[in-house]
């Protein structure tokens, strides 16, 4: 799997936000979210989901309880057609 | 290799009747998905591992697969390092299907050969770390013994280039492989048509495995029936034990007994 991210810097967050890169785009999310908290912001709530959280696999027990902070880079896979 | 009265083979914990293997990749919809797998009679699939499209809401291909009847077997194409095969492993891991997972460290984009020596070396490690590693590998006698000897329960030689439908490259070879390895064989890339499946499974590979060549023909669902009966005609074919090539004639009407 590539680990090049798209380059587009997160702009600085402004207050109650947080920046973070997902899937290699900048976005802003609301401050104070866990893990799981963004799935369910980004719609994938109920969804097989993957998360790698600064490159080291977040696993599924934890997402309850990790919180997100300002510059986290998230890497969120599920499984697609292929060969 | 374990094999029964009822000619199923096992792998793992599991025991398959089918000895045909279908890629989920390159379909034009999951409604050809989903019938193109129940037409191939596998009872195993590949898939890939992907970033979640933020955009779109659209259901995956996980819809189109019934997993009562079908296990899922993830893939690390797209990975180039070892260090990549095994990361994409673990995230397969942390979406609960991790029973087999499919290696390919690929060496090269405009081949897709594999890097036999890295697709060891990930074997080794993720083998130790409990995975059941099939994996895609060169049709080198050497890397397929290598693979055994690191822990890996069976290996899948490639035909001819992933995508490229150019069959059965180097028979030759795949019987060697087939002959000196014991262990299931499953021939994986390069098929392009019915009949490559049945040559492979005539040399005694123990499976077949195919995407594009089922997902690119004309008419996928009727080409993934084709390939079922090919592996099994392939299948029936090895186990009748074909007659010797020869040189010259030998007729099959009787000699004696012609009018004057």
């Amino acid at each position: 799997m590539s680990s090049t991210s798209t380059p587009g810097a997160a702009a600085p967050a402004t207050a109650g936000t947080l920046a973070l890169t997902i899937n290699g785009e900048a976005r802003t999310v609301p401050a104070g979210l866990t893990i799981a908290g963004l799935i369910e912001h980004l719609g994938l709530g109920g969804k097989r989901v993957a998360v790698e959280r600064n490159k080291a696999i977040a696993p599924r027990a934890s997402h309850a309880t990790t919180d997100l902070v300002d510059g986290d880079t998230l890497e969120l896979v599920t499984f697609v057609g292929g060969g | 290799m374990t094999s029964h009265a009822d000619d199923s083979w096992t792998l793992g914990a599991r025991r398959f009747t089918s000895r045909i293997i279908v890629g989920t990749g390159k379909y034009a919809s999951l409604d050809e998905t989903r019938a193109a797998i129940a037409a191939s009679g596998a009872e195993m699939v590949t898939v890939a591992l992907r970033r979640v499209d933020l955009a779109s809401g659209a259901p995956t291909v996980l819809d189109a697969i019934d997993r009562s009847r079908v296990l899922l077997l993830p893939n690390t194409a797209g990975c180039y390092t070892a260090d990549e095969a095994i990361r994409t492993c673990h995230l397969a891991r942390e979406l609960g299907m991790d029973e087999m997972i499919k290696l390919e460290v690929i060496g090269d984009p405009k081949t897709l050969f594999p890097d036999n020596a890295a697709t060891v070396e990930a074997a080794r490690v993720l083998v130790k770390d409990g995975f059941t590693v099939l994996p895609y590998c060169g049709d080198d006698l050497i890397t397929c013994k290598r693979l055994i000897d690191v822990g890996c329960p069976a290996v899948m030689p490639l035909a001819a280039p992933i995508g490229s439908g150019l069959g059965i490259r180097n028979p030759h070879v795949l019987k060697i492989i087939i002959d000196e390895i014991h262990a299931p064989v499953i021939v994986d890339a390069g098929v392009g048509t019915a009949s490559d499946a049945a040559v492979a499974m005539e040399l005694g590979a123990t499976a077949v495995l195919m995407n594009t060549g089922i997902a690119q023909a004309k008419k996928p669902v009727l080409m993934a029936e084709a390939m079922r009966l090919a592996v099994e005609a392939g299948r029936k074919s090895f186990l009748a034990g074909r007659m010797p090539m020869r040189a010259y004639a030998n007729a099959s009407s009787p000699l004696v007994g012609l009018i004057e």
